[in-house]
């Protein structure tokens, strides 16, 4: 392979460099010191070695904490990613309905995460809230205060309509920017409406899908404030994500080096598999062309 | 500048100093040998050296988890595994 002529491009790369330095690397560093260290405050640590790693990874709160991440994030994904695609499909192509269609489908993204929280705190509700009178109104015992099962209901379906329409507008501008001679040769040929959604619209949508797919997982993974506005992460420690006992472990308890280790063990599962994401649509795309 | 607050100790030090170095490295050796030396390897799809790196770096924390998880406290054992697990991701992956 040639060797690149001009390397002054690299400078250019150097003002998001620092950018990121400041936002993550250094804040990263500063987590694992803390995570081998214990301390009681004034800046005063004291080393802990690989104490705080062994009490995490032992942890059964930490375990139970992690599977109701990934089973979470695994539904989200199951259920946001085809719900998804079949809004983006369902949308008009031209006409003033686009533009109908994308401001209403925007609309849930413009709302504050902790005002979604309230929202749908409120609507859940069975005194006052729509959702909660209404199921109880025709006879369905639904308390997400009392009951878990009622608790990860709420939830999800926040997570469904606060998310769903990303996954669609992504979707969406991949299906727009299809060219109309590929459906022309579609219907020349006699393609039916699946094999047009299979071999046409599906891997043109496979980037914007490995987005939507990536940005998903990691947000579903990530989350706190809906469920922590919501239930506070319960009844018990139902819906207490890995986040949200991260928070209760280094604000509430101020147990820095616990929460450290904590932290990097879960950015670690993130990273992992996100990679696995990653890796796998995109030679997926690789070998569809 | 006063960098206490960052908590550093002298093996996190080590640690980000021996990352810092394996990043020049990797960078000397693209200026060196330019392209990444793209190829398919065992897990059948395309890696370039950074790939292999990135796939080295993350399996080794995982490595030394499980150790720290299921053995006990001696990550020089783990240090040991982790170096063979990249040399063999670098020669096959």
């Amino acid at each position: 392979m040639d060797r690149p002529t001009n390397q002054k491009a690299w400078f250019l790369v150097l003002p998001v460099l620092l950018l990121v330095a400041f936002s993550a690397v250094i804040p990263l560093m500063t987590v694992v010191n803390y995570s081998v260290q214990d301390t009681f405050g004034n800046n005063e640590f004291f080393w802990a070695g690989t104490a705080w790693f062994e009490e995490i990874l032992h942890s059964q709160r930490f375990h139970e904490a992690l599977a109701r991440n990934l089973i979470f994030s695994a539904i989200i994904l199951a259920i946001q990613i085809p719900l998804g695609i079949v809004v983006a499909l369902s949308m008009p192509r031209k006409g003033i309905g686009v533009s109908i269609c994308l401001v209403l489908m925007a609309l849930p993204l413009l709302i504050p995460w902790n005002v979604v929280g309230t929202i749908w705190q409120v609507f859940g509700r069975v005194d006052i809230g729509l959702l909660g009178h209404t199921l109880e109104a025709i006879g369905i015992d639904y308390n997400y205060v009392r009951d878990p099962l009622d608790a990860w209901f709420t939830i999800i379906l926040m997570d469904v309509w606060h998310w769903t329409s990303l996954v669609a507008l992504l979707c969406y501008a991949g299906l727009v920017s299809i060219p109309e001679a590929y459906y022309q040769a579609a219907r020349i040929d006699g393609a039916s409406r699946w094999a047009v959604f299979r071999y046409i619209q599906l891997p043109k949508m496979n980037r914007v899908l490995l987005i939507a797919v990536l940005l998903r997982f990691m947000d579903s993974f990530m989350i706190y404030t809906e469920p922590f506005v919501v239930t506070g992460g319960g009844p018990g420690n139902s819906t207490t994500f890995l986040s949200i006992d991260l928070v209760k472990m280094a604000v509430g308890q101020f147990d820095l080096g616990p929460a450290a280790a904590m932290s990097i063990v879960y950015f670690l599962v993130v990273l992992l598999f996100s990679w696995i994401f990653y890796t796998v649509m995109t030679n997926f795309e690789r070998g569809g062309q | 500048m006063n960098f206490a607050w960052m908590a550093w100790t002298a093996p996190t030090a080590i640690f980000f100093a021996t990352i810092f170095l394996i990043l020049v490295g990797m960078g000397v050796w693209e200026y060196a040998r330019p392209g990444g030396a793209p190829r398919v390897g065992i897990l059948r799809f395309e890696t370039t050296r950074g790939d292999r790196l990135f796939v080295s770096l993350l399996g080794s924390a995982f490595i030394c988890l499980a150790w720290l998880g299921l053995v006990g406290p001696n990550l020089w054992w783990a240090l040991g595994l982790s170096l063979v697990y990249a040399v063999l991701v670098f020669r096959w992956v």
